[in-house]
């Protein structure tokens, strides 16, 4: 284009293509972003302040004695919650082996055999709609199968409770860590006369293990963080202990009922307790989620 | 040269028959195993239904419908009746919902939008999935001690000056159907803001040119297509949320004050059946069980409705894109 | 046409089609193909995108099985027997016949894993080096990774990588190779080093192989199948217009698609 075809026409042309700073339309973007902006830093505030509120309220008792020691007499100082970190593992531990087999079997059938069939979809809508299922119901589900009739309030009662939260999570989280393995992947291994079960053993599981690796330790933190399930399920317990079938301290339930007494101490132990479940399960989340984001084809 | 049942050897049928070979059996029976583990997946809602309808089944013979519209609980007498529980439900979710859908529906434009660069809309989504990742114990002792204390002076004011609205009449002490759904609020904001987002990020780019083209403006744009076009799968996020935030035991047993009364006043203390539950359960007798596990049966059968209709609403629309 | 399956053996015919017909549902895919695969020989696979190639060639070792749906109607045999007979293993298939694909696929795992692979789930007896090493050879890529056979499959070049996957699938020592398209994703240089390698490797295999490359079918193929595609309902019905030796296909047609598309007008 030649510098004289830009004659005045054209520059009154693109006068009028130019945004005009004080129309209401101009003003309504403006607003609007604005608004939105701000709902974005405001949703964040809690966030800030829940964990600002828990590290300055939880750090002051923190010490290795709280992780040695279990809680002590109502009213009196000192003592830890050692027995409900054993108490969160020992519930946590049954609740995986009862999760993680179902939980990762059931999402082969779904990726690798019922890949786009009416039954996937029916699995895949029913463990959509588990997900949902309040976590209270999952501690009523346990109780009126595992308490009533295996003797009473017990640690496998709450591990039976949480497996029920962590299998639709683990499920579901397999699944697209199965699905991102290559087509081309499988069509090698049968290529070579592998069965589809040495295929999926041998090439697509250990290619999908970070993601389904990253996925279980999400669905672990999720089911780690849950109270109401435990709560008529594995029940409390202010000592030591490592049975399975009895009775046994938890870090969230511990919280809760510390937090609703009106001793000084055992609210201060709470906020501690909180300070570390809070710690563990922010950082297992911020951790996996990197892991998972790193792309490996 | 090869020692290999390879080119070297003259073919027979065998070589390519079905042999029961531990290969197959183990190809056959790894087959039924995944299909029986998925089955038993979906067969555990169905379970869940079951076991607590058995074990509330006493009690739905003794009280019947009348119990969903009773209002006294009396262990003692053995007279039961959920409806404080139900409202307090169903009012503390939807209040939920009235703070966190507009906030969470600007808040996922505003990230499906490039107002902002990657890097950080991706540290804010984080950021938003970290609450979502907060025990709600956690909150629930936030909430005794530090938001409440807090909003105390606000629920005064609100009080004196908006006392003559029911909605905020009574005397305001803190733990409340308001001080509930404030941080249900928090806690369902995520779960509408990710399957919001998702959804308009999924929208055809054509939709937006198309409007660009007409020479609507973004907002425009945003109000009158983008929005409109994601609404099943908005509408969706915004139920999953309330089924969330009707089912959340902690915070409520927690924040909401556990008092069994019908107030139409959001600064009163309520109740909900998930915080009934919880509040009440470990020093239940048998009857008490039996009742409690018929508000349980009641929470599933609200919760299940919303969740099924929240599935089928996104579900359609992936199915539509 | 009078079959016998005993003369077939003896006879160079390794893969024979009779009016063999591909569904996917009740859509047919394929229609009405008959071929004789020669041992020993390259037959080419060419024609429009959508003619069914390479669905025909996934019906050889019953890859179409795994998808939902895929049915095949007519009759393909392998030695004179029905592949799709009850009895058939479609795993024992897969031995007998190997597949290498588009893209290349390698696992990701090592170079020397990558070809252990086949040899392990097939309980291999012999020396597992020397196997990985006479298949790497014969794939010539020894030369290329003779110093990293613990580095990862994923690691090596594009075209290396897809002599890693013809070397992996020679490496179970089938009877016959079928080849996807293997060269579309690759440089001009790599695809000459393909191209010869097919040259070498039909003195011990069987080579069938989809390409969309009428001057690659020429260089290697001895045979050439042309397919073409029509318009039916639900979608595009592939069949089989002729197969001849491949100077004949190309210089001196039967049929006047073929020279249609092989003078270049359509397709």
């Amino acid at each position: 284009m030649t510098q004289a075809s830009q004659d005045s026409s054209s520059d009154a042309m693109l006068e009028k293509l130019k945004t005009k700073p004080g129309s209401t339309k101009e003003l309504f973007n403006k607003f609007m972003t604005g608004l939105t902006a701000f709902f974005t830093v405001a949703i964040l505030i809690p966030l800030v302040a829940v964990v600002f509120d828990v590290a300055r309220e939880g750090v002051g008792q923190l010490g290795l004695n709280v992780f040695t020691e279990r809680p002590p007499a109502p009213g009196l100082t000192g003592g830890g919650f050692g027995n409900a970190i054993v108490g969160t593992l020992i519930t946590l531990g049954i609740a995986s082996l009862i999760a993680i087999p179902i939980g990762v079997l059931a999402a082969i059938y779904l990726s690798e055999f019922g890949r786009g069939t009416k039954v996937a979809y029916g699995i895949r809508f029913a463990a959509n709609v588990l997900t949902g299922v309040p976590a209270i119901l999952a501690g009523l589900f346990s109780y009126s199968i595992v308490v009533i009739n295996f003797g009473g309030f017990s640690a496998f009662a709450g591990g039976v409770a949480l497996s029920v939260l962590m299998i639709p999570i683990v499920m579901r989280t397999t699944e697209e860590g199965l699905k991102l393995v290559p087509r081309g992947m499988r069509d090698a291994s049968l290529a070579v006369g592998a069965t589809q079960f040495q295929t999926i053993a041998k090439v697509v599981v250990p290619a999908a293990l970070p993601t389904i690796a990253t996925a279980v330790t999400l669905a672990v933190a999720r089911a780690g963080g849950e109270a109401a399930p435990l709560l008529f399920t594995a029940l409390n317990n202010n000592f030591w202990s490592f049975d399975p079938g009895r009775p046994i301290a938890t870090l969230p339930v511990l919280i809760y009922f510390f937090s609703i007494i009106p001793y000084r101490p055992q609210q201060q132990l709470a906020w501690t307790a909180a300070l570390v479940l809070l710690g563990i399960i922010l950082i297992v989340s911020v951790t996996s989620r990197f892991l998972t984001r790193q792309k490996q084809f | 040269m090869s020692s290999f049942a390879g080119e070297s050897q003259r073919f027979t049928k065998q070589m390519i028959s079905k042999r029961n070979s531990p290969e197959r059996i183990a190809d056959q029976g790894f087959f039924w195993l995944t299909l029986v583990m998925a089955a038993s997946v979906a067969l555990l809602l169905i379970w869940i239904g079951l076991q607590i309808f058995t074990a509330a089944f006493p009690a739905i013979s003794t009280y019947g419908l009348g119990f969903l519209t009773s209002t006294t609980w009396n262990p003692v007498s053995n007279v039961y009746g959920l409806l404080p529980q139900i409202y307090g439900t169903l009012v503390s979710a939807l209040v939920a919902l009235l703070i966190a859908v507009p906030l969470g529906v600007g808040v996922a434009v505003f990230l499906s939008e490039d107002f902002i660069p990657y890097t950080l809309r991706d540290a804010i989504s984080m950021g938003i999935e970290l609450i979502a990742a907060i025990p709600s114990v956690v909150l629930g002792l936030w909430g005794i001690f530090v938001f409440v204390p807090f909003m105390r002076p606000f629920y005064t004011f609100l009080n004196s000056t908006l006392g003559w609205i029911p909605l905020f009449a009574g005397s305001p002490r803190g733990f409340s159907l308001l001080t509930l759904s404030l941080v249900l609020s928090v806690m369902i904001m995520p779960i509408i803001i990710s399957i919001s987002r998702g959804t308009l990020n999924q929208l055809p780019p054509e939709l937006r040119l198309g409007a660009m083209a007409l020479g609507a403006t973004r907002w425009e744009t945003i109000l009158r297509v983008l929005i409109p076009a994601g609404l099943s799968g908005i509408i969706g996020s915004v139920m999953l949320a309330l089924g969330r935030a009707m089912g959340e035991t902690m915070v409520a047993a927690m924040l909401v004050g556990n008092a069994n009364r019908l107030s139409a006043s959001l600064l009163d203390p309520g109740s909900t059946i998930a915080s009934l539950i919880a509040s009440q359960f470990a020093e239940a007798g048998r009857v008490q069980v039996q009742v409690l596990m018929y508000a349980g049966l009641v929470l599933m059968f609200m919760t299940l409705v919303i969740n099924i209709v929240a599935e089928m609403i996104i579900k359609k629309f992936q199915n539509i894109e | 046409m009078v079959y016998d399956s005993a003369t077939a053996v003896e006879t160079d015919t390794i893969i024979r089609t009779e009016n063999t017909s591909i569904y996917y549902g009740d859509f047919k895919a394929v229609s009405g193909v008959n071929l004789d695969i020669y041992r020993n020989k390259v037959t080419a696979f060419i024609g429009p995108s959508g003619c069914g190639k390479s669905t025909v060639l996934r019906c050889f070792n019953r890859t179409n099985d795994l998808i939902p749906g895929c049915r095949v109607e007519g009759r393909v045999t392998f030695h004179g027997e029905d592949l799709y007979s009850k009895d058939i293993d479609p795993v024992q298939v897969r031995r007998r016949i190997g597949m290498v694909f588009q893209k290349p696929n390698p696992f990701p795992k090592s170079v020397y894993d990558n070809i252990a692979y086949g040899a392990r789930i097939n309980r291999y007896p012999g020396n597992m080096d020397e196997l990985v090493e006479r298949s790497l050879r014969r794939a010539s890529l020894w030369d290329d990774v003779k110093d990293k056979l613990q580095a990862s499959g994923l690691s090596l070049s594009g075209g290396q990588q897809q002599r890693l996957c013809i070397a992996r699938a020679i490496a179970v020592e089938p009877e016959v190779v079928l080849m996807d398209e293997p060269c579309s994703a690759l440089d001009p240089i790599s695809t000459l080093k393909i191209e010869e390698l097919m040259n070498d490797l039909k003195q011990l295999y069987t080579i069938i192989i989809v390409t969309h490359n009428m001057q690659q079918a020429t260089r290697v193929a001895d045979y050439t199948a042309f397919y073409n595609a029509q318009e039916a309902k639900g979608g595009k019905m592939g069949y089989l217009v002729e197969v001849l030796p491949t100077d004949e296909l190309f210089n001196n047609p039967k049929e006047q698609s073929t020279k249609d598309y092989v003078t270049g007008r359509f397709g």
